[in-house]
Protein backbone atom coordinates (compact mmCIF):
# COMPACT_ATOMS: atom_id res chain seq x y z
CA UNK A 1 0.00 0.00 0.00
CA UNK A 2 1.14 3.52 -0.59
CA UNK A 3 -0.13 6.62 0.98
CA UNK A 4 0.29 9.67 -0.29
CA UNK A 5 -0.36 12.91 1.79
CA UNK A 6 1.41 15.73 0.45
CA UNK A 7 0.76 19.94 0.52
CA UNK A 8 2.81 21.89 -1.87
CA UNK A 9 2.78 25.70 -3.29
CA UNK A 10 2.94 25.71 -7.09
CA UNK A 11 3.59 28.70 -9.23
CA UNK A 12 1.09 27.84 -11.75
CA UNK A 13 0.28 28.68 -15.23
CA UNK A 14 -2.95 30.51 -13.29
CA UNK A 15 -1.18 32.03 -10.90
CA UNK A 16 -0.76 30.18 -7.06
CA UNK A 17 -2.21 27.40 -6.37
CA UNK A 18 -2.02 24.63 -3.76
CA UNK A 19 -1.17 20.95 -5.04
CA UNK A 20 -2.91 19.40 -2.13
CA UNK A 21 -3.07 15.42 -2.45
CA UNK A 22 -4.23 12.92 -0.63
CA UNK A 23 -4.76 9.32 -2.00
CA UNK A 24 -4.26 5.70 -1.04
CA UNK A 25 -2.46 3.23 -3.81
CA UNK A 26 -2.72 -0.35 -3.91
CA UNK A 27 -0.01 -2.55 -4.39
CA UNK A 28 0.15 -3.44 -7.86
CA UNK A 29 -2.17 -1.43 -9.23
CA UNK A 30 -1.85 0.42 -12.89
CA UNK A 31 -2.97 4.03 -12.19
CA UNK A 32 -3.21 6.47 -14.65
CA UNK A 33 -3.44 10.29 -13.38
CA UNK A 34 -4.84 12.69 -15.70
CA UNK A 35 -6.16 16.44 -15.95
CA UNK A 36 -5.56 19.63 -17.68
CA UNK A 37 -1.85 20.80 -17.81
CA UNK A 38 -0.45 22.94 -15.25
CA UNK A 39 -3.22 20.51 -12.43
CA UNK A 40 0.29 19.04 -11.06
CA UNK A 41 -0.32 16.06 -12.07
CA UNK A 42 4.07 16.00 -13.00
CA UNK A 43 4.74 17.68 -9.93
CA UNK A 44 3.29 14.80 -7.71
CA UNK A 45 5.21 12.57 -9.65
CA UNK A 46 8.54 14.38 -9.10
CA UNK A 47 7.87 14.67 -5.37
CA UNK A 48 6.64 10.81 -5.20
CA UNK A 49 10.52 10.34 -6.87
CA UNK A 50 12.16 12.69 -4.52
CA UNK A 51 12.80 14.87 -7.39
CA UNK A 52 10.80 17.90 -5.63
CA UNK A 53 10.28 19.12 -2.55
CA UNK A 54 6.99 19.62 -0.64
CA UNK A 55 5.93 22.45 2.15
CA UNK A 56 4.38 19.34 4.46
CA UNK A 57 3.56 15.93 3.82
CA UNK A 58 4.27 12.05 4.12
CA UNK A 59 4.71 9.31 1.86
CA UNK A 60 4.85 6.08 2.90
CA UNK A 61 5.37 2.90 0.91
CA UNK A 62 4.92 -0.59 2.21
CA UNK A 63 4.74 0.55 5.60
CA UNK A 64 8.43 1.95 5.27
CA UNK A 65 8.53 6.47 5.07
CA UNK A 66 9.91 7.78 2.60
CA UNK A 67 8.62 11.65 3.10
CA UNK A 68 7.34 12.82 7.09
CA UNK A 69 7.01 16.39 7.02
CA UNK A 70 5.44 18.16 9.72
CA UNK A 71 6.09 20.48 12.43
CA UNK A 72 8.60 18.15 14.30
CA UNK A 73 9.84 15.79 11.34
CA UNK A 74 11.82 16.82 8.69
CA UNK A 75 12.46 13.89 7.00
CA UNK A 76 12.79 13.29 3.13
CA UNK A 77 14.99 9.94 1.89
CA UNK A 78 16.43 11.37 -0.90
CA UNK A 79 15.87 10.36 -4.68
CA UNK A 80 18.81 7.70 -5.06
CA UNK A 81 17.12 5.54 -2.22
CA UNK A 82 13.56 5.66 -3.19
CA UNK A 83 13.32 2.58 -5.43
CA UNK A 84 11.54 4.09 -7.79
CA UNK A 85 11.73 3.59 -11.70
CA UNK A 86 11.16 6.93 -13.69
CA UNK A 87 10.04 7.45 -17.82
CA UNK A 88 10.62 10.94 -18.77
CA UNK A 89 8.52 12.23 -21.28
CA UNK A 90 11.85 13.42 -23.16
CA UNK A 91 13.67 9.39 -22.72
CA UNK A 92 16.32 11.28 -20.65
CA UNK A 93 18.77 8.67 -22.18
CA UNK A 94 22.87 8.67 -20.86
CA UNK A 95 23.56 9.48 -24.54
CA UNK A 96 27.55 8.76 -23.72
CA UNK A 97 26.56 4.80 -23.38
CA UNK A 98 25.17 2.90 -25.40
CA UNK A 99 21.82 1.19 -25.24
CA UNK A 100 22.86 -2.36 -22.70
CA UNK A 101 25.12 0.14 -21.02
CA UNK A 102 22.11 2.47 -20.14
CA UNK A 103 20.62 -0.48 -18.22
CA UNK A 104 23.92 -2.00 -16.74
CA UNK A 105 24.59 1.49 -15.25
CA UNK A 106 21.52 1.10 -12.94
CA UNK A 107 22.68 -1.99 -11.82
CA UNK A 108 24.97 -5.03 -13.22
CA UNK A 109 22.68 -7.24 -14.02
CA UNK A 110 23.42 -8.42 -17.51
CA UNK A 111 20.89 -11.54 -17.09
CA UNK A 112 17.69 -9.22 -16.32
CA UNK A 113 19.45 -6.20 -18.99
CA UNK A 114 19.38 -8.68 -21.64
CA UNK A 115 15.85 -10.01 -20.63
CA UNK A 116 14.52 -6.61 -20.04
CA UNK A 117 15.71 -5.85 -24.15
CA UNK A 118 14.26 -8.61 -25.54
CA UNK A 119 10.98 -8.13 -23.86
CA UNK A 120 10.70 -4.79 -25.60
CA UNK A 121 12.05 -6.20 -28.74
CA UNK A 122 16.01 -4.25 -28.65
CA UNK A 123 18.25 -6.79 -27.86
CA UNK A 124 19.91 -6.85 -31.67
CA UNK A 125 20.27 -2.70 -30.71
CA UNK A 126 21.90 -3.38 -27.81
CA UNK A 127 25.21 -1.95 -28.90
CA UNK A 128 24.00 0.99 -30.47
CA UNK A 129 23.54 4.72 -28.89
CA UNK A 130 20.69 6.32 -28.34
CA UNK A 131 21.51 9.21 -30.54
CA UNK A 132 20.76 6.57 -33.87
CA UNK A 133 17.84 5.52 -32.07
CA UNK A 134 13.84 6.58 -33.09
CA UNK A 135 11.74 7.58 -30.26
CA UNK A 136 9.57 4.79 -29.64
CA UNK A 137 13.02 2.65 -29.68
CA UNK A 138 14.36 5.22 -27.45
CA UNK A 139 11.11 5.57 -24.96
CA UNK A 140 11.39 1.21 -24.76
CA UNK A 141 15.36 1.80 -24.02
CA UNK A 142 13.83 4.10 -21.31
CA UNK A 143 11.23 1.98 -20.06
CA UNK A 144 13.05 -1.07 -19.56
CA UNK A 145 16.22 1.13 -17.64
CA UNK A 146 13.27 2.31 -15.40
CA UNK A 147 12.44 -1.24 -14.74
CA UNK A 148 16.39 -2.37 -14.30
CA UNK A 149 15.71 -1.72 -10.31
CA UNK A 150 13.05 -3.65 -9.59
CA UNK A 151 11.48 -0.86 -8.47
CA UNK A 152 8.83 -0.45 -5.77
CA UNK A 153 6.78 2.06 -8.10
CA UNK A 154 6.94 3.10 -11.42
CA UNK A 155 6.05 6.45 -12.83
CA UNK A 156 5.45 7.46 -16.10
CA UNK A 157 5.55 10.40 -17.16
CA UNK A 158 3.12 11.15 -20.46
CA UNK A 159 5.58 8.58 -22.09
CA UNK A 160 3.74 8.34 -25.27
CA UNK A 161 2.82 11.46 -26.13
CA UNK A 162 5.72 12.64 -28.50
CA UNK A 163 5.13 9.08 -30.14
CA UNK A 164 2.69 8.57 -33.51
CA UNK A 165 -0.33 6.48 -32.66
CA UNK A 166 0.65 3.60 -34.23
CA UNK A 167 3.86 3.59 -32.20
CA UNK A 168 1.42 4.23 -29.18
CA UNK A 169 -0.70 1.44 -29.29
CA UNK A 170 2.68 -0.98 -29.97
CA UNK A 171 4.07 0.53 -26.71
CA UNK A 172 0.99 0.58 -24.79
CA UNK A 173 1.38 -3.01 -25.06
CA UNK A 174 4.70 -3.50 -23.92
CA UNK A 175 3.78 -1.51 -20.68
CA UNK A 176 1.00 -3.63 -20.07
CA UNK A 177 2.95 -7.08 -20.46
CA UNK A 178 5.69 -5.28 -18.22
CA UNK A 179 3.45 -4.28 -15.82
CA UNK A 180 1.97 -8.42 -15.83
CA UNK A 181 5.09 -9.25 -15.77
CA UNK A 182 6.66 -7.75 -13.03
CA UNK A 183 3.63 -6.53 -10.99
CA UNK A 184 5.25 -2.80 -10.55
CA UNK A 185 2.53 -0.63 -8.85
CA UNK A 186 2.67 2.14 -11.63
CA UNK A 187 1.67 5.25 -11.95
CA UNK A 188 1.30 6.87 -15.11
CA UNK A 189 0.58 10.79 -16.52
CA UNK A 190 -1.75 10.21 -19.61
CA UNK A 191 -4.70 12.63 -21.69
CA UNK A 192 -5.30 9.89 -23.97
CA UNK A 193 -8.61 7.95 -22.60
CA UNK A 194 -7.76 5.62 -24.86
CA UNK A 195 -4.47 4.70 -23.66
CA UNK A 196 -5.82 5.13 -20.10
CA UNK A 197 -8.46 2.88 -20.30
CA UNK A 198 -6.16 0.39 -21.77
CA UNK A 199 -4.05 0.55 -19.41
CA UNK A 200 -5.44 1.18 -16.31
CA UNK A 201 -7.59 -0.20 -13.41
CA UNK A 202 -8.30 3.51 -11.83
CA UNK A 203 -8.18 6.73 -13.09
CA UNK A 204 -7.49 10.09 -10.56
CA UNK A 205 -8.44 13.94 -12.05
CA UNK A 206 -6.40 16.65 -10.99
CA UNK A 207 -8.00 20.20 -11.57
CA UNK A 208 -5.87 22.81 -10.11
CA UNK A 209 -3.90 20.41 -7.28
CA UNK A 210 -6.77 18.71 -6.02
CA UNK A 211 -8.06 15.50 -6.89
CA UNK A 212 -11.74 15.86 -8.33
CA UNK A 213 -12.51 12.68 -9.87
CA UNK A 214 -11.00 9.01 -8.75
CA UNK A 215 -12.28 6.29 -9.38
CA UNK A 216 -13.03 3.56 -11.51
CA UNK A 217 -11.86 3.68 -15.38
CA UNK A 218 -15.23 3.05 -16.71
CA UNK A 219 -17.03 5.39 -13.81
CA UNK A 220 -14.61 7.98 -14.82
CA UNK A 221 -14.14 8.05 -18.36
CA UNK A 222 -17.37 7.14 -20.12
CA UNK A 223 -19.30 10.92 -20.01
CA UNK A 224 -22.50 9.36 -20.03
CA UNK A 225 -25.04 11.70 -18.39
CA UNK A 226 -28.55 11.39 -17.63
CA UNK A 227 -30.07 9.14 -19.66
CA UNK A 228 -27.81 9.62 -22.62
CA UNK A 229 -26.21 6.67 -23.83
CA UNK A 230 -24.08 7.58 -26.33
CA UNK A 231 -21.85 10.74 -25.72
CA UNK A 232 -18.79 12.39 -26.61
CA UNK A 233 -17.28 15.67 -26.29
CA UNK A 234 -16.27 18.24 -29.08
CA UNK A 235 -15.56 21.22 -30.01
CA UNK A 236 -17.86 23.36 -32.18
CA UNK A 237 -15.86 24.80 -35.17
CA UNK A 238 -18.52 26.11 -37.36
CA UNK A 239 -22.12 26.45 -38.03
CA UNK A 240 -23.50 27.20 -41.32
CA UNK A 241 -26.91 27.59 -43.34
CA UNK A 242 -27.91 24.99 -45.52
CA UNK A 243 -30.91 25.85 -47.38
CA UNK A 244 -33.69 25.62 -44.33
CA UNK A 245 -31.44 24.18 -41.85
CA UNK A 246 -28.31 24.89 -39.38
CA UNK A 247 -25.76 22.67 -39.57
CA UNK A 248 -22.54 22.76 -36.87
CA UNK A 249 -19.16 21.19 -37.76
CA UNK A 250 -18.06 19.35 -34.21
CA UNK A 251 -14.79 17.93 -33.70
CA UNK A 252 -14.65 15.13 -31.46
CA UNK A 253 -11.14 13.57 -31.04
CA UNK A 254 -9.57 13.80 -34.49
CA UNK A 255 -12.83 13.79 -36.77
CA UNK A 256 -15.07 15.98 -37.73
CA UNK A 257 -19.16 15.28 -37.60
CA UNK A 258 -21.51 17.62 -39.15
CA UNK A 259 -24.75 17.63 -37.12
CA UNK A 260 -28.11 19.42 -37.64
CA UNK A 261 -28.59 22.24 -35.16
CA UNK A 262 -32.43 24.03 -34.65
CA UNK A 263 -32.61 27.52 -34.92
CA UNK A 264 -32.54 28.15 -31.22
CA UNK A 265 -29.37 26.07 -30.86
CA UNK A 266 -27.92 27.99 -33.71
CA UNK A 267 -28.71 31.11 -31.92
CA UNK A 268 -27.53 30.14 -28.71
CA UNK A 269 -24.32 28.18 -29.41
CA UNK A 270 -21.43 29.84 -30.61
CA UNK A 271 -17.74 29.04 -32.26
CA UNK A 272 -15.37 27.52 -29.97
CA UNK A 273 -17.99 26.52 -27.80
CA UNK A 274 -17.11 22.81 -26.03
CA UNK A 275 -20.77 20.61 -26.53
CA UNK A 276 -21.84 17.47 -25.54
CA UNK A 277 -23.33 15.58 -28.52
CA UNK A 278 -25.43 12.75 -27.61
CA UNK A 279 -28.68 10.88 -28.70
CA UNK A 280 -30.97 8.39 -26.86
CA UNK A 281 -32.45 6.41 -29.22
CA UNK A 282 -29.98 4.83 -30.94
CA UNK A 283 -28.75 1.99 -32.95
CA UNK A 284 -25.26 2.49 -33.48
CA UNK A 285 -23.64 0.80 -36.20
CA UNK A 286 -19.83 -0.64 -35.73
CA UNK A 287 -17.86 -1.77 -38.64
CA UNK A 288 -14.48 -2.40 -39.36
CA UNK A 289 -12.28 0.60 -41.06
CA UNK B 1 72.68 33.20 -33.28
CA UNK B 2 72.09 29.94 -31.52
CA UNK B 3 68.16 29.39 -31.17
CA UNK B 4 67.15 29.94 -27.70
CA UNK B 5 63.96 27.59 -26.88
CA UNK B 6 63.99 27.82 -23.18
CA UNK B 7 61.32 30.69 -22.97
CA UNK B 8 58.92 28.87 -25.15
CA UNK B 9 59.42 25.69 -22.78
CA UNK B 10 58.81 28.12 -19.81
CA UNK B 11 55.24 29.03 -21.14
CA UNK B 12 54.43 25.38 -22.20
CA UNK B 13 55.56 24.19 -18.44
CA UNK B 14 53.68 27.24 -16.92
CA UNK B 15 50.63 26.57 -19.24
CA UNK B 16 50.45 22.76 -18.49
CA UNK B 17 50.41 23.12 -14.87
CA UNK B 18 47.89 26.31 -14.70
CA UNK B 19 45.49 24.08 -16.71
CA UNK B 20 46.13 21.08 -14.67
CA UNK B 21 45.42 22.77 -11.35
CA UNK B 22 42.69 25.22 -13.15
CA UNK B 23 41.18 21.64 -14.25
CA UNK B 24 40.91 20.26 -10.67
CA UNK B 25 39.73 23.16 -8.81
CA UNK B 26 37.39 24.63 -11.77
CA UNK B 27 35.32 21.32 -12.13
CA UNK B 28 33.37 21.24 -8.65
CA UNK B 29 32.82 25.16 -8.91
CA UNK B 30 31.46 24.90 -12.51
CA UNK B 31 29.43 21.88 -11.76
CA UNK B 32 28.22 23.25 -8.52
CA UNK B 33 27.55 26.79 -10.68
CA UNK B 34 25.01 25.14 -13.10
CA UNK B 35 23.15 22.65 -10.53
CA UNK B 36 22.32 25.40 -7.89
CA UNK B 37 19.31 28.03 -7.20
CA UNK B 38 21.48 30.19 -4.44
CA UNK B 39 21.03 33.81 -4.41
CA UNK B 40 24.60 33.58 -4.25
CA UNK B 41 25.39 32.57 -7.70
CA UNK B 42 25.72 36.03 -9.49
CA UNK B 43 28.33 37.40 -7.36
CA UNK B 44 30.36 34.00 -7.23
CA UNK B 45 30.10 34.29 -11.45
CA UNK B 46 31.15 37.91 -10.90
CA UNK B 47 33.87 37.25 -9.23
CA UNK B 48 34.73 34.67 -11.90
CA UNK B 49 34.35 36.48 -14.64
CA UNK B 50 36.48 39.23 -12.98
CA UNK B 51 39.94 38.78 -14.85
CA UNK B 52 38.19 38.92 -18.36
CA UNK B 53 37.61 42.42 -17.93
CA UNK B 54 40.36 43.74 -15.08
CA UNK B 55 43.40 45.08 -17.29
CA UNK B 56 46.31 42.35 -16.37
CA UNK B 57 47.92 45.06 -14.30
CA UNK B 58 45.58 45.08 -11.68
CA UNK B 59 45.06 41.77 -11.71
CA UNK B 60 49.19 41.57 -11.51
CA UNK B 61 49.50 44.53 -8.95
CA UNK B 62 47.06 43.05 -6.16
CA UNK B 63 48.60 39.46 -6.93
CA UNK B 64 52.43 40.94 -6.33
CA UNK B 65 50.61 43.24 -3.71
CA UNK B 66 49.36 39.93 -1.29
CA UNK B 67 51.82 37.80 -2.07
CA UNK B 68 54.97 39.67 -1.64
CA UNK B 69 57.05 38.83 1.63
CA UNK B 70 55.38 41.95 3.33
CA UNK B 71 52.13 40.42 2.99
CA UNK B 72 50.97 38.33 5.52
CA UNK B 73 50.30 35.51 3.07
CA UNK B 74 53.99 35.90 1.67
CA UNK B 75 55.36 35.94 5.05
CA UNK B 76 53.69 32.63 6.25
CA UNK B 77 54.99 30.83 3.61
CA UNK B 78 58.34 32.18 3.30
CA UNK B 79 58.58 31.34 7.34
CA UNK B 80 56.93 28.08 7.28
CA UNK B 81 57.47 26.53 4.41
CA UNK B 82 60.71 28.92 3.15
CA UNK B 83 58.94 29.19 -0.45
CA UNK B 84 58.80 32.70 -1.97
CA UNK B 85 55.43 33.10 -3.93
CA UNK B 86 56.58 35.99 -6.12
CA UNK B 87 59.45 36.68 -9.17
CA UNK B 88 59.94 33.06 -9.46
CA UNK B 89 57.66 30.01 -11.21
CA UNK B 90 55.63 29.74 -8.36
CA UNK B 91 54.30 32.85 -8.27
CA UNK B 92 53.82 32.32 -12.33
CA UNK B 93 51.77 29.47 -12.08
CA UNK B 94 49.63 31.27 -9.00
CA UNK B 95 48.95 34.31 -10.88
CA UNK B 96 48.40 32.45 -14.07
CA UNK B 97 45.64 30.32 -12.44
CA UNK B 98 43.96 33.58 -10.88
CA UNK B 99 44.50 35.05 -14.52
CA UNK B 100 43.12 32.02 -16.49
CA UNK B 101 40.27 30.64 -14.20
CA UNK B 102 37.32 32.32 -16.23
CA UNK B 103 38.53 30.62 -18.92
CA UNK B 104 38.35 27.21 -17.58
CA UNK B 105 34.94 27.44 -15.43
CA UNK B 106 32.95 29.27 -18.05
CA UNK B 107 32.62 26.68 -21.22
CA UNK B 108 32.71 24.00 -18.66
CA UNK B 109 29.50 25.60 -16.34
CA UNK B 110 28.02 26.43 -19.81
CA UNK B 111 28.19 22.37 -21.46
CA UNK B 112 27.05 21.53 -17.92
CA UNK B 113 24.18 23.83 -18.31
CA UNK B 114 22.96 22.60 -22.02
CA UNK B 115 22.63 19.01 -20.82
CA UNK B 116 19.12 17.85 -19.84
CA UNK B 117 18.23 18.38 -16.98
CA UNK B 118 16.58 14.84 -16.74
CA UNK B 119 19.36 12.72 -17.65
CA UNK B 120 20.49 14.40 -14.34
CA UNK B 121 17.58 13.45 -12.51
CA UNK B 122 17.82 10.12 -14.34
CA UNK B 123 21.20 8.95 -13.13
CA UNK B 124 20.20 9.95 -9.48
CA UNK B 125 16.62 8.04 -9.73
CA UNK B 126 18.84 5.08 -11.05
CA UNK B 127 21.02 5.38 -7.26
CA UNK B 128 23.77 7.43 -8.50
CA UNK B 129 25.17 10.10 -5.87
CA UNK B 130 26.76 13.53 -7.54
CA UNK B 131 30.00 12.57 -8.10
CA UNK B 132 29.17 9.39 -9.65
CA UNK B 133 26.68 11.69 -12.24
CA UNK B 134 29.05 14.10 -12.64
CA UNK B 135 32.21 11.83 -13.50
CA UNK B 136 30.02 9.16 -15.53
CA UNK B 137 27.13 11.39 -17.16
CA UNK B 138 27.79 14.27 -17.08
CA UNK B 139 31.04 15.15 -18.41
CA UNK B 140 31.01 12.34 -20.78
CA UNK B 141 28.28 14.28 -22.45
CA UNK B 142 30.03 17.82 -22.41
CA UNK B 143 33.41 15.99 -24.39
CA UNK B 144 33.44 19.62 -26.69
CA UNK B 145 32.84 21.75 -23.32
CA UNK B 146 35.82 20.27 -21.56
CA UNK B 147 38.27 20.13 -24.66
CA UNK B 148 37.22 23.56 -25.52
CA UNK B 149 38.09 24.69 -21.78
CA UNK B 150 41.97 22.92 -21.62
CA UNK B 151 42.70 23.85 -24.83
CA UNK B 152 41.34 27.76 -24.71
CA UNK B 153 42.87 27.82 -20.86
CA UNK B 154 46.16 26.23 -22.28
CA UNK B 155 46.65 28.61 -25.14
CA UNK B 156 45.81 32.25 -22.73
CA UNK B 157 48.50 31.04 -20.57
CA UNK B 158 50.67 30.77 -23.09
CA UNK B 159 49.15 34.18 -24.38
CA UNK B 160 49.61 36.17 -21.27
CA UNK B 161 51.65 39.23 -20.33
CA UNK B 162 51.24 41.89 -18.25
CA UNK B 163 50.64 39.42 -15.25
CA UNK B 164 53.43 37.42 -15.41
CA UNK B 165 55.75 40.40 -16.36
CA UNK B 166 54.49 41.97 -12.90
CA UNK B 167 54.56 38.95 -10.76
CA UNK B 168 57.43 36.98 -12.49
CA UNK B 169 59.66 39.63 -13.49
CA UNK B 170 61.95 38.60 -16.27
CA UNK B 171 64.44 36.27 -15.39
CA UNK B 172 65.71 34.00 -17.98
CA UNK B 173 65.31 30.02 -17.59
CA UNK B 174 62.42 30.72 -14.27
CA UNK B 175 60.07 33.20 -15.61
CA UNK B 176 61.11 34.64 -19.11
CA UNK B 177 58.36 33.02 -20.94
CA UNK B 178 57.43 33.48 -25.25
CA UNK B 179 55.65 36.70 -24.69
CA UNK B 180 58.08 38.58 -22.74
CA UNK B 181 61.12 37.49 -24.56
CA UNK B 182 59.61 38.97 -27.77
CA UNK B 183 58.96 42.12 -25.67
CA UNK B 184 62.29 42.19 -24.97
CA UNK B 185 63.29 41.85 -28.51
CA UNK B 186 61.40 44.19 -29.48
CA UNK B 187 62.73 46.95 -26.63
CA UNK B 188 66.42 46.38 -27.87
CA UNK B 189 65.25 46.24 -31.59
CA UNK B 190 66.35 43.02 -32.35
CA UNK B 191 63.60 42.38 -34.94
CA UNK B 192 64.77 39.07 -36.38
CA UNK B 193 64.34 37.14 -33.34
CA UNK B 194 60.66 39.10 -32.49
CA UNK B 195 60.00 37.80 -35.85
CA UNK B 196 60.96 34.09 -35.30
CA UNK B 197 59.48 33.78 -31.77
CA UNK B 198 56.21 35.95 -32.91
CA UNK B 199 55.99 33.14 -35.94
CA UNK B 200 56.14 30.58 -33.91
CA UNK B 201 53.54 31.59 -31.59
CA UNK B 202 51.15 32.39 -34.21
CA UNK B 203 51.18 29.15 -35.46
CA UNK B 204 51.26 26.65 -32.51
CA UNK B 205 47.70 29.34 -31.43
CA UNK B 206 46.15 28.22 -34.88
CA UNK B 207 47.50 24.56 -34.93
CA UNK B 208 45.99 23.94 -31.60
CA UNK B 209 42.74 26.28 -32.52
CA UNK B 210 42.05 24.47 -35.60
CA UNK B 211 42.65 20.92 -33.87
CA UNK B 212 39.95 21.92 -30.99
CA UNK B 213 37.52 23.27 -34.02
CA UNK B 214 38.04 19.82 -35.99
CA UNK B 215 37.24 18.34 -32.83
CA UNK B 216 34.13 19.72 -32.35
CA UNK B 217 32.80 19.62 -35.37
CA UNK B 218 33.46 16.07 -35.61
CA UNK B 219 31.46 15.31 -32.20
CA UNK B 220 28.21 17.60 -33.65
CA UNK B 221 28.43 15.45 -36.72
CA UNK B 222 28.30 12.22 -34.58
CA UNK B 223 25.31 13.61 -32.81
CA UNK B 224 26.96 13.43 -29.17
CA UNK B 225 25.04 15.32 -26.39
CA UNK B 226 22.10 15.06 -28.11
CA UNK B 227 18.84 13.02 -27.81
Amino acid sequence: MININILKKLHGTVGQMDLNVDIEIEQGSFVALSGESGSGKTTLLRILAGLEDVKSGTIKVDNESWLEKNGQNNFSLSAQKREIGFVFQEYALFTNMTILNNLLYVRKDLNLALKLLEMVDLKELKDRYPSSLSGGQKQRVSLARALMRKPKILLLDEPLSALDPAMRTKLQQEILSLHKEFKTTTIMVSHDPSEIYRLSNRVIVLQNGKVVNDGNVKDVLLRTTGSLKFSFEGELLDIYKLDVLNVGVVSIANQLVEVVLDSIEAKELKIGDIVNIGTKAFSPILSKS
Amino acid sequence: MEFDFEPFLISFKLASFTTLILFVVSLPLAWYLSQTDSKFKPFIEAVTALPIVLPPTVLGFYILYSLSFNSPIGAFFEDTFGIKLVFNFTGLVIASCFYSLPFMVQPLQSGFESLQKSMLEASYICGKGKLETLFKVALPNIKPAVITAIVVTFAHTVGEFGVVLMVGGSIPGETKVASVAIYEFVEILDYKSAHIYSAIMVAISFLVLLLVYLFNYKQKRKGFGKL
